[in-house]
């Protein structure tokens, strides 16, 4: 038998349809997986049994001719989406035993496209960070090692580094995540991975624990490009509980990658070559460029001129939307209540308590930009200045059809580092955030690695709903690349 | 009829701006599907959404949109196009998402104003700055546990409509018209049901002094005020203490003040400095609110006639007073009764005795037995049954009151009962000037003091034949006739 561990989502799938193998066999070699690299912390929660359950239920639709069109897929399930009777926790002590009692739009869509449940991911506290060291269950390590100095551990990126950290591993086929400011693209670039970060409001976020509610949205982890287009299509659609939510039909995205970019514009905006890149940054992009002119596209010199704002313009706008999200753990209703004196000191000692450093920073941020007489000035200011970073990429997509920039200005970092100096680690993601702001669809593919032997990934941003040509140009880079490289730290079992 | 106070500095002027808290009639919350009954078991109307559970997002009920608009239009203001839900951020255990979704800058309703009617018979227009549409909280329950605070969040996300006044009240009667005017409207519009005792109307009242002509002096916000009666209370009180305070050399200060119905005084919850700041801003959850095209023009055509529309037609109509067209217009079902009553009249004076007969003696009669006019043993066809044997002469205004008594204990018409009881009155000239002839020649002293210059014998005349007839005799031909006779 093949390795089922090692085989990409779509070749299970047929696998599964030819009866070369049953889900529950496809699943217990992962579970297996998910033991052998317990290290890596890429889960919350594991659920072998469950996801055991499901995998024999998926057998028998399957031998039924129901199969759905993941049936009998393992995946990893962020853990920041609700899922009903499963421990639901953003990575914080204050919902460290919160077990909703409803599943989320995209994970219940994900059920009923048949995937098989192997845990909720680990992930930054409330999906705040770019590294995965502000989860309260500890790092996620990354199963990458930096040829060079082989004993550091690395972070998987973040927020979704849980759901990176477990697809790179083999430890699952495929991952959802979320991303509010690069939390898809910025881990799947520095583990090796397709993520794909939809328009903002192509997947409900309702059953998502809110970060910044106008940036949050979900994406799909793949270790190729098609993975990723094939758990997205089950994820996303209109949802009327999510009154953000597109009403638009949902493409066969997988369809769309069609291996054809000829003659198609892609756009490489000049003020992504910002100060003090990496020089090996700067040549994988140059690589990047060759990859897609070969390819038969026409490479447009662009324009954007409000890049520089972004970083500054996202951590108001986030931390004021998340400031207020929030409010709701207090200690009254669920999660943990640390008792004061009387409700203020009960509030304060469970916020102290229940939030780590970095939500509390980010909390204290939003309050201030929305605070009376600074209003105008952070959070009006902000918005404004968001508009106008909207409007540039309005102007570049009349000149091209996708853009083409590095996902991030370095590869992964060891675990620490970056720590001493929030506004270091925030610039992380200087190159996802602006798509964010602007609501676009973008995806980080890996198209190498640097000397240090770790994954560079390639961002592609594509005009509002159209994920078809951000997929078609990611793939025929992965087709150029022909990345094949994996990670050290697998839960590969030896054969 | 402004009311002046005077004081050791000269008059003062009362001020008044009131924020009404309306719940919207509607059969589910603002943002969630959950049901909205009065009196039903705690935490029992509670959805995820309701309760902020994590990930839950809201979604706009559309009718309680169609109600907002709806009102906007019955309070004669602007309906806004575009309007904007925000968020109202402060922590308190009742409110579950730690924030209150409100209209905060862009409001569904613009400016509008009403009339109000004073007791003195004259009217009033008050200016309306805004409506919008909020969540309410849950109810927080402190007396049922030592160190223990409980929470009912049945409440919590309900529809609320808060109607923010201009500072164009000037006194604890206005204030009390004002609010009267408004909710007669809500109910006439059935936006809301209007009833302060439940909880589902809710008024904070902001009042200032000042000498007449001044600017406006620094306001005090009252809450708690759960009644009309509570309210004027609160404002006589407020008053007093504002003017003592200032007279005696002293500021008033911006504050929230709590009226206590038990002590009858306002108490200072938090001042200016202590005030939240809510860190208002859009909520992203959800969109703008645009109206959809045609939406203000649909809800125009399910208006029913207004209270003061009507109060004005009664008026140019049937000829009312303002004072009787007031009365008739306090409840949508008695305006109704009224008019059935006189429509079913065809003299020209009957609309008149209808409201005179609707107001005196009915209203009289139902207020004397604690009954509504709902409970009325006389239906509006009975009444007006009664005023045509009035205005066809058949009995006099006299014998009618006894006929409308009879009517009311027995449930009859009067007719039967006019007809059981032989009170049809006498129009027969013959008969009556027998009877005329008969008076005259049992009383000759007194028709000899009439004829000397008595002229006040005359009713004693009157009385004499009324007493021969039994009531009975048309009173008109008995004078026309005595005076005949008499001269």
């Amino acid at each position: 038998m093949t390795n089922l561990t090692s085989m990409t989502m779509a070749e299970a799938l047929k696998g599964l349809e030819n009866k070369e193998f049953t889900s529950v066999e496809l699943t217990q070699k992962h579970i297996d997986a998910m033991a052998q690299a317990k290290h890596l912390n890429a889960f919350i929660t594991e659920t072998p049994e469950l996801a055991l359950k499901q995998a024999s239920e998926s057998d028998k639709r399957r031998a039924a001719g129901n199969a759905g069109a993941l049936d009998g897929i393992p995946i990893a399930m962020k853990d920041l989406f609700c899922t009903k009777g499963i421990r639901t926790t953003a990575a914080s002590k204050i919902l460290e035993n919160f077990i909703p009692q409803y599943e989320s739009t995209v994970s219940q869509n994900l059920l009923n496209a048949g995937t098989v449940t192997l845990g909720k991911a680990n992930l930054d506290q409330f999906a705040m960070g770019s590294s995965n060291t502000t989860s309260h269950f500890g790092n996620v390590i990354s199963p990458w090692k930096n040829q060079n100095s082989n004993n550091l551990d690395l972070v998987p990126g973040g927020s979704s580094g849980g759901s990176a950290a477990a697809v790179a591993a083999r430890i699952s086929m495929a991952a959802t995540g979320t991303d509010t400011g690069g939390s898809i693209r910025q881990p799947a670039a520095f583990c090796g991975l397709a993520g794909i970060k939809p328009t903002y409001g192509r997947c409900s976020r309702w059953g998502i624990i809110a970060f910044s509610s106008s940036l949050d949205q979900a994406g799909a982890f793949g270790r190729t490009v098609e993975d990723a287009a094939l758990l997205l299509k089950s994820m996303a659609g209109f949802d009327p509980k999510d009154s953000t939510s597109a009403d638009l039909p949902v493409p066969d995205f997988a369809a769309a990658i069609t291996g054809d970019i000829k003659g198609k514009k892609i756009g490489i905006p000049k003020e992504y070559r910002i100060d003090g890149m990496p020089d090996e940054i700067e040549k994988f992009w140059q690589q990047g460029i060759e990859m897609v002119k070969d390819a038969g596209a026409e490479i447009v010199d662009v324009s954007l001129p409000h890049t520089k704002y972004a970083v500054p313009t996202y951590y108001v706008i986030a931390p004021a939307e998340a400031s207020s999200n929030l409010a709701r753990y207090d200690g009254v209703k669920y999660g943990l209540r640390v008792d004061g004196e009387d409700l203020n000191s009960t509030y304060e000692n469970t916020r102290a308590e229940g939030f780590g450093d970095e939500v509390i920073r980010r909390i204290m941020i939003g309050t201030y930009a929305l605070s009376s007489g600074y209003y105008d000035a952070y959070y009006i200011k902000a918005q404004k200045v968001r508009r106008l970073i909207s409007n540039d990429f309005e102007n570049v997509f009349k000149e091209c059809d996708a853009l083409l920039t590095p996902t991030a200005p370095s590869a992964a970092f060891a675990i620490g580092e970056n720590e001493d100096d929030p506004v270091k680690m925030y610039l992380n993601d200087v190159f996802t955030i602006p798509a964010s702001l602007a609501g676009l669809p973008g995806m980080s593919v890996p198209a190498g690695l640097n000397s240090d032997g770790l994954p560079l990934g390639l961002q592609i941003i594509g005009r509002p709903w159209d994920e078809e040509m951000v997929l078609r140009v990611g793939h025929s880079i992965e087709k150029a690349a022909n990345f094949t490289a994996q990670p050290q730290l697998t839960g590969k079992i030896a054969a | 009829m402004s009311a002046l106070i005077k004081g050791e500095t000269g008059d003062w002027e009362i001020v008044i701006g009131m924020e009404i808290h309306a719940q919207v009639t509607a059969e589910s919350k603002l943002f969630s599907g959950s049901a909205t009954s009065f009196g039903a078991e705690q935490n029992t109307q509670v959805s995820f959404v309701d309760a902020a559970m994590p990930g839950m997002l809201p979604v706009l009920n559309k009718l309680c949109v169609e109600q907002a608009v709806k009102t906007g239009l019955g309070l004669n203001a602007k309906i806004n196009e575009t309007s904007i839900f925000a968020r109202k951020n402060y922590f308190y255990a009742d409110l579950p998402q730690g924030y209150q979704i409100s209209q905060f800058e862009d409001p569904i309703v613009g400016e509008g104003k009403i009339e109000i009617d004073l007791p003195d018979g004259t009217t009033k227009d008050i200016g309306i700055t805004r409506l919008h549409l909020e969540q309410d909280a849950g109810k927080s329950i402190h007396d049922q546990h030592p160190t223990k605070s409980y929470v009912d969040l049945n409440r919590s996300g309900c529809a609320l409509m808060e109607i923010v006044s201009e500072p164009d009240i000037r006194g604890p009667e206005e204030a009390a018209a004002y609010i009267n005017k408004i909710r007669m409207i809500l109910r006439y519009l059935e936006t809301c049901d209007g009833n302060m005792d439940e909880g589902s109307m809710r008024a904070d009242v902001n009042i200032s002094v000042r000498h007449p002509g001044d600017e406006l002096g620094t306001r005090a916000e009252i809450k708690n005020v759960n009644s009309v009666k509570a309210i004027q209370q609160a404002i006589d009180f407020e008053v007093e203490r504002q003017i003592d305070h200032i007279e005696s050399g002293n500021k008033v200060v911006q504050e929230t003040r709590l009226w206590d119905p038990v002590k009858m005084e306002t108490r200072s919850m938090r001042s200016k400095e202590e005030a939240h700041d809510y860190r208002y801003f859009p909520d992203p959850d959800l969109l703008p609110l645009v109206l959809e095209d045609g939406l203000i023009e649909k809800m125009k055509a399910t208006l029913p006639e207004l209270p003061d529309q009507k109060k004005h037609r009664f008026m140019n109509d049937y000829g009312l007073s303002l004072y009787d067209s007031s009365v008739l217009i306090a409840e949508k079902s008695r305006a109704e009764y009224f008019e059935a009553v006189a429509n079913d009249n065809d003299a020209p004076e009957s609309a008149k005795l209808a409201a005179n007969w609707v107001i005196n003696e009915l209203l009289g009669a139902l207020k004397k037995d604690e009954k509504r006019l709902a409970d009325s043993p006389i239906s509006a066809e009975q009444l007006g049954g009664l005023i045509n044997l009035i205005t066809d002469n058949t009995i006099s205004g006299k014998i009618a009151k006894d006929v409308f008594a009879e009517m009311y204990s027995s449930g009859k018409d009067a007719a039967a009962i006019v007809e059981e009881k032989g009170l049809k009155q006498v129009t027969d000239t013959g008969e009556i000037e027998a009877i005329v002839d008969k008076v005259i020649a049992d009383n000759p002293d007194n028709v000899e003091k009439y004829k000397g210059g008595k002229d006040k014998l005359f009713g004693f005349f009157v009385g004499q034949v009324m007493k021969e007839t039994g009531g009975k005799a048309n009173p008109a031909m008995v004078n026309e006739l005595l005076k005949k006779k008499l001269s």
